[in-house]
């Protein structure tokens, strides 16, 4: 006799926590063949809300770590995700339809992914950064900083690849994120989150959504502490509308696009720094 | 006689030769416009200057087509370098007609003309110079092997550095291989009319440089025009805001400094005299017509009573009157409308319950004048604390400790720009790593520089000007 499976409850993450919906709505992921997979949480208004303030409060904490921390913990990630190669390929196999081999090209590069861009954690700066020969007694010097909090719509064909695509160069450069995982394929997200809840990411900094992207987007691209605003996804919403939301406090806004992996990326959602020092005289 | 009386000193209008009307700057060539022209009026005597065009929707299709044709039949194809050569000759144009142009500004703005001769006329000269040598550099940029240029570039400029801000928008974009089509604000028209007679004097292909004047009913056009590519803007954020939502969706490139509420923060160990000094060019430069003015002073409770009593002093030395006379420290403001915000938002100062002191001066009988003013005991709930003045009005509130400095600075939904007077060099660079400001100057206010990124965080706007990053914006980057 086979045994009995342990299914998975699948919720959200906000703030390190694994909370259901406050609305306490789910709905129904299926598999590509149409048969029940699980019931995935339906995030409301007010968790996007919730998941704003706990991204905000972790913005200090992620931003002010070393470069070389945030790139130490952003690997940490890929050695995770690495161990649990096999419960990512299942869940893109069942969720997808994928084939196995599929599957697994798709964990293997997001893996691979997560690698490359924590690597630049402690080098963006030297390469978009500046000294800058100004005429006069001055040391001037340009470096980039996070924006904050970035809200992001993950691409919705993908299970993971996608979701760590957009997520991962945002948090290079210590700004903390909400996203909105893919509607149909969420248990990758979900199960990203908890490796992110076992690796050495503080809490906060990465908050996931699932559930409807055309009503969630629109509270997140209003939201007036969200400083940016990643539309990869939202190629099927009215993402015209988001963009215009979003305008009310100037969010800096990815329109929706393929997406692979980029410098430019990491500097979309970053902001130039110019300091003047004035030299003293001798 | 005190030693504060002087000579007058006024500059020679001589050497301007103006036109009694100027038309619209279109594929090479001056021509009417379809709107009904207005006047430009010096804003010192409110007499008329010049009658400027207004373009219409049909003039600006016009410019656009011409910034078009230009950019695919001979800008795009010009090697780097004939585009820095250009450059080059357009950069020796401005510093031969430097003091014409220094004069014009003065007469169309109303800033003092040791300003416009010692600050914007020679920066413009080398913002073009800077970027006349990045056009044939462009593969250096760090956007990888030959970057391509975006296109036709839409630019609409403000009144406050009429010419300093036409040339930040345009010689990046040309450098990068762009053609332009620039709406200067309707008061200050006047230099970028003269910058497009250099244009022709240097014998630029026509249509890569148009320049179309007129007020937001041809600004807005121009910006949602389909065949733009690009849109700079410098201005006020409510505009920007309009800009960034009537651009949503359209791909278009968006490059925004808007406003300002920048913190000028002093510590109890700053180098007093430096700090006033600097406190006084932060606010009182340009009569506060800067969007990263340091518009609200944090000084230290301990040193507050000395650093007030100094500015007073200090202010109560400034020359307030004729724009053109070389002892002048402070012009007149560029416009009715202008003052009449200023004067509200002092209003609202004194009934919020903020302290109102005013320098006395002799204001001129015709013009647009407001005296040197400081708000005392300001707090930050107040709109002269929140809200840009755009004047020569400052705001001072106190702090006790670097961190009630830094939450006070950074609570604005503004980002432009910061200050920091300190003697000590490691409280500098931890302060600065905290603002939330684009540009930061420690010990000195309001420099500027063509090699030296500017631009702001949060609601300031998006996008860097001057430097390596001011020409990455006009170009396409390898993204995504």
């Amino acid at each position: 006799m086979s045994r009995l499976a342990v299914p998975k409850t699948y919720k959200l993450y906000i703030g390190g926590a694994f909370p259901r919906s406050e609305s306490g709505r789910t709905y129904e992921i299926t598999s590509a063949k149409g048969a029940f997979l699980a019931n995935a949480a339906k995030a409301s208004r007010k968790d996007a809300r919730d998941a704003v303030v706990a991204a905000r409060a972790a913005v200090s904490g992620w931003s002010g770590a070393t470069a070389y921390n945030r790139g130490q913990v952003l690997y940490r990630i890929a050695e995770l995700l690495e161990g649990r190669r096999e419960q990512f390929v299942a869940e893109i196999v069942d969720v997808e339809g994928a084939s196995a081999a599929k599957a697994t090209a798709q964990v293997d590069a997001a893996i691979d992914r997560w690698v490359w861009y924590a690597g630049w954690a402690d080098k963006y700066a030297q390469v978009v950064g500046n000294a800058n020969p100004v005429a006069g007694p001055y040391f001037n010097i340009s470096v980039p900083e996070p924006s904050g909090v970035v809200a992001i719509v993950a691409p919705q064909d993908s299970s993971l690849l996608g979701l760590v695509s957009v997520v991962a160069p945002a948090l290079v450069a210590g700004n903390t994120v909400v996203v909105v995982a893919s509607q149909r394929l969420p248990l990758s997200a979900i199960s990203l989150s908890e490796v992110l809840a076992t690796s050495d990411v503080p809490k906060g900094v990465v908050n996931v959504l699932t559930g409807s992207p055309a009503e969630i987007t629109p509270w997140l691209a209003s939201h007036a502490d969200v400083n940016g605003l990643d539309l990869a996804g939202a190629g099927d919403l009215d993402w015209v509308d988001l963009q215009i939301a979003a305008a009310d406090t100037l969010k800096r806004v990815l329109a929706p696009e393929e997406v692979g992996q980029s410098l430019g990326r990491i500097t979309a959602f970053t902001e130039t720094k110019t300091v003047w020092h004035t030299k003293g005289l001798i | 006689m005190t030693f504060l009386d002087y000579a007058p000193a006024p500059e020679s209008q001589a050497v301007l030769h103006l036109r009694d009307e100027y038309g619209l700057f279109i594929g090479g060539e001056f021509r009417a416009g379809g709107g009904t022209p207005f006047a430009s009026i010096n804003p010192a005597t409110e007499k008329q200057i010049a009658m400027i065009a207004h373009a219409n929707e049909a003039d600006v299709d016009a410019a656009v087509a011409a910034a078009r044709k230009a950019y695919t039949t001979t800008w795009s194809k010009l090697s780097g370098s004939d585009r820095g050569k250009y450059l080059f000759r357009i950069a020796r144009l401005l510093q031969e007609r430097a003091r014409e142009l220094a004069v014009a500004e003065s007469l169309d703005n109303g800033k003092p003309i040791k300003e416009s001769r010692d600050v914007d006329v020679p920066l413009v000269a080398a913002w073009f110079f800077y970027y006349a040598g990045w056009a044939d550099k462009l593969d250096h940029v760090g956007l990888g092997a030959s970057p391509a240029p975006r296109g036709v570039a839409a630019q609409v400029i403000p009144w406050n550095f009429p010419l300093l801000m036409l040339a930040w928008k345009i010689a990046p974009a040309l450098a990068a291989g762009n053609t332009v089509v620039l709406k200067p604000a309707e008061t200050t028209s006047l230099t970028a009319l003269l910058f497009a007679e250099i244009v022709q004097q240097a014998d630029l292909p026509p249509g890569v440089v148009n320049i179309i004047t007129g007020a937001g009913d041809s600004g807005v056009p121009l910006v949602g025009h389909p065949d733009v590519d690009i849109v700079a803007f410098t201005g006020s954020t409510p505009v920007g805001r309009a800009i960034a939502k009537s651009t949503a969706g359209t791909r278009k490139k968006v490059i925004l400094e808007l406003g300002g509420k920048a913190a000028n923060i002093v510590f109890d160990d700053a180098p007093i005299d430096q700090a006033i000094e600097g406190i006084v060019n932060g606010i009182f430069f340009n009569q506060g017509h800067v969007c990263c003015a340091g518009s609200r002073l944090l000084v230290q409770e301990s040193v507050h009573d000395e650093v007030v009593d100094r500015l007073k002093a200090r202010l109560s030395t400034l020359r307030l009157g004729d724009p053109l006379d070389k002892n002048t420290d402070i012009g007149a403001i560029n416009s009715a409308a202008q003052l009449e915000r200023i004067r509200t938002l002092s209003d609202v100062g004194e009934a919020e319950g903020a302290e109102r002191w005013t320098a006395a001066c002799e204001i001129p009988a015709n013009g647009f004048w407001f005296a040197p003013t400081i708000f005392d005991n300001v707090s930050t709930s107040h709109r002269i604390a929140r809200e840009e003045i755009f004047g020569p009005v400052l705001s001072v509130l106190t702090f006790r400790t670097p961190a009630e400095a830094i939450a006070k600075a950074n609570n604005t939904p503004y980002g432009l720009s910061a200050g920091i007077w300190t003697d000590k060099g490691s409280r500098i660079l931890a302060v600065a790593d905290q603002l939330r400001a684009g540009v930061i100057w420690a010990n000195t206010f309001n420099r500027f520089d063509p090699s030296s990124p500017f631009g702001g965080y949060k609601e300031s706007g998006y996008g860097r000007e001057g430097g390596r990053h001011g020409i990455a914006a006009y170009l396409q980057g390898a993204t995504k």
